[in-house]
């Protein structure tokens, strides 16, 4: 059985082909009158989400159901988890109800993949869509889709991620992904922002954002995740932008072609000035745009061929 | 596009239909015929717009269209249309990855839309690529113009331009051959699809 529960790992002829077809997806739907595709009819597709989203649900409701699969959104709040219903229960109902594919957030660490051994036996295919602090593979494909579209090939483009990457699962999605497709990785954050381990995972480290900038193809702005620190991480939200943000006289710092990019939400005034966001460099629309097509062409991938394909 | 020395190269188990010669004279002829369908060039009609399905579907439909302009002075718009999305047996295969879609600028609303494919087996891809037209939009009429008809319909499906008819069995294999994808021009009968 296929999932798609990280990236790390991931093969990159995968990782590739699923971007060829989100590419070909979003070209055939391009102008055309009827937005939907046969390709899922009769598969069942549940989103579980135990954490808020708009984008990433939202995106995959709407790839399921150009792909005519048919698509039931579960949120935690509105459940019998709100009873006190397991994880591991509420899958395999979902799994006993006809679910072929499930895709569930979850803000525990490797919850997808514990979801993937107990949907085993059922068949059901599962989708990592954000899992506590560790993986969150589509934004990192989505994100890659965008890069290509805007850069051509990511082979020896060197891209920074900066910011928050310590409780940042897009952040981490990406530094594997990247990596596997041939990209330089440079982190950009306070000491305090890494996670343990950083000195092992394929990326050139720095905390000085105006050195970094002119040797950039593309930059990725990561939102500071309040929810997430219990601690004193940084001394104050201004201190923070002034050091990480991406401000106008900073993106004047970064090479004409380069990209801006943010996973979304974002914090206008935080990470991101607001004419940044706003600027010709900035893709971020295009992200939401490109993650429907990627989230389409990962569906296809994993429901659309015969069961057990390699 | 080395025309093949008859029987010469020719790898046991395998035979050659057409020649490089034979296939660009066949599409000659198909390209006559298309014309006179159509009425091509003699009224104010709008010409067809030939739709190649991948692979080789694809660079067929856009030599076809430049034999029309040759013998007409019209030349029709080509395109390309995947009908991997709309396949029926998608489940019983491994994913396959999706080919090019790519409509002419003028759309197929109300044109007659000539789909273009090398061989005519079961009739499964064009009832898939019926299903995708339906999708672009409305075209006046649908037509069908394949290289090879080799029998073995599974459906109600007729070609209205057949370049060669061969009877063949359900083991046989016929390859379409084309420089655009191959590197060179042939028609070839296998006697045993290779495993």
């Amino acid at each position: 059985m296929k999932h798609l529960l990280a990236t790390d790992g991931l093969d990159p002829a995968f990782a590739t082909a699923v971007l060829d077809t989100a590419d070909e997806l979003k070209h055939t739907l391009l102008g055309r009158e009827v937005r939907k595709l046969p390709t899922l009819r009769g598969r069942t597709v549940v989103t579980l989400f135990y954490e808020n989203s708009t984008r990433t649900r939202v995106s995959f409701e709407i790839a399921g159901k150009w792909m005519s699969a048919d698509v039931i959104n579960v949120s935690a709040s509105s459940s019998s988890v709100n009873k006190g219903e397991s994880l591991r229960d509420t899958a395999l109902t979902l799994a006993a109800a006809g679910a072929d594919c499930v895709i569930v957030r979850h803000p525990a660490s490797g919850a997808a993949q514990r979801l993937s051994g107990w949907l085993a036996d059922a068949g059901t295919v599962v989708i990592n869509a954000g899992d506590g602090t560790h993986e969150h593979p589509t934004q990192a494909l989505l994100d890659a889709a965008t890069l290509r579209e805007r850069l051509g090939s990511l082979a020896g483009r060197r891209i920074g991620i900066v910011g928050d990457v310590l409780h940042s699962r897009v952040a981490r999605s990406n530094i594997h992904l990247l990596a596997a497709l041939g990209a330089e990785v440079v982190l950009v954050a306070p000491p305090t922002l890494l996670p343990a381990g950083v000195e092992s995972l394929p990326v050139t480290i720095s905390h000085e954002l105006d050195a970094e900038l002119p040797a950039l193809d593309a930059v990725m702005m990561l939102r500071v995740q309040a929810e997430r620190m219990t601690g004193g991480f940084f001394p104050s939200a201004r201190e923070y932008s002034i050091g990480y943000g991406l401000s106008e006289a900073r993106l004047k710092l970064l090479p004409e072609h380069a990209v801006v990019l943010h996973p979304g939400p974002m914090l206008r005034g935080m990470e991101i000035a607001s004419a940044v966001a706003d600027s010709p460099a900035s893709a971020i629309t295009e992200q939401v745009r490109n993650g429907v097509h990627v989230r389409m062409a990962v569906l296809y991938h994993l429901l659309a061929g015969e069961g057990d394909a390699a | 596009m080395s025309p093949r020395p008859r029987g010469a190269t020719e790898p046991a188990g395998e035979r050659e239909l057409l020649s490089a010669g034979d296939v660009a004279r066949t599409i000659a002829r198909m390209a006559h015929q298309v014309i006179e369908k159509t009425a091509l060039g003699a009224g104010s009609a709008a010409p067809p717009v030939l739709l190649g399905i991948p692979t080789r579907g694809t660079p067929l439909a856009v030599r076809l269209a430049e034999r029309i302009a040759e013998f007409s002075g019209v030349r029709p718009p080509t395109g390309a249309l995947d009908v991997t999305l709309y396949r029926d047996d998608l489940r019983r295969r491994p994913t396959r990855a999706l080919e090019e879609t790519q409509l002419p600028p003028s759309g197929i609303d109300d044109r007659i839309v000539i789909l273009v494919d090398d061989v005519l087996f079961s009739g499964r891809t064009i009832r898939a690529a019926l299903d995708a037209l339906r999708d672009h939009g409305r075209p006046k009429a649908v037509q069908l113009a394949v290289l090879v008809d080799r029998g073995h319909r599974e459906l109600p499906i007729r070609a209205d331009y057949v370049g060669k008819n061969v009877p063949t069995s359900r083991a046989e294999e016929v390859a379409v051959l084309l420089s655009e994808v191959d590197g060179t021009d042939a028609v070839l009968l296998r006697m045993e699809p290779p495993q």
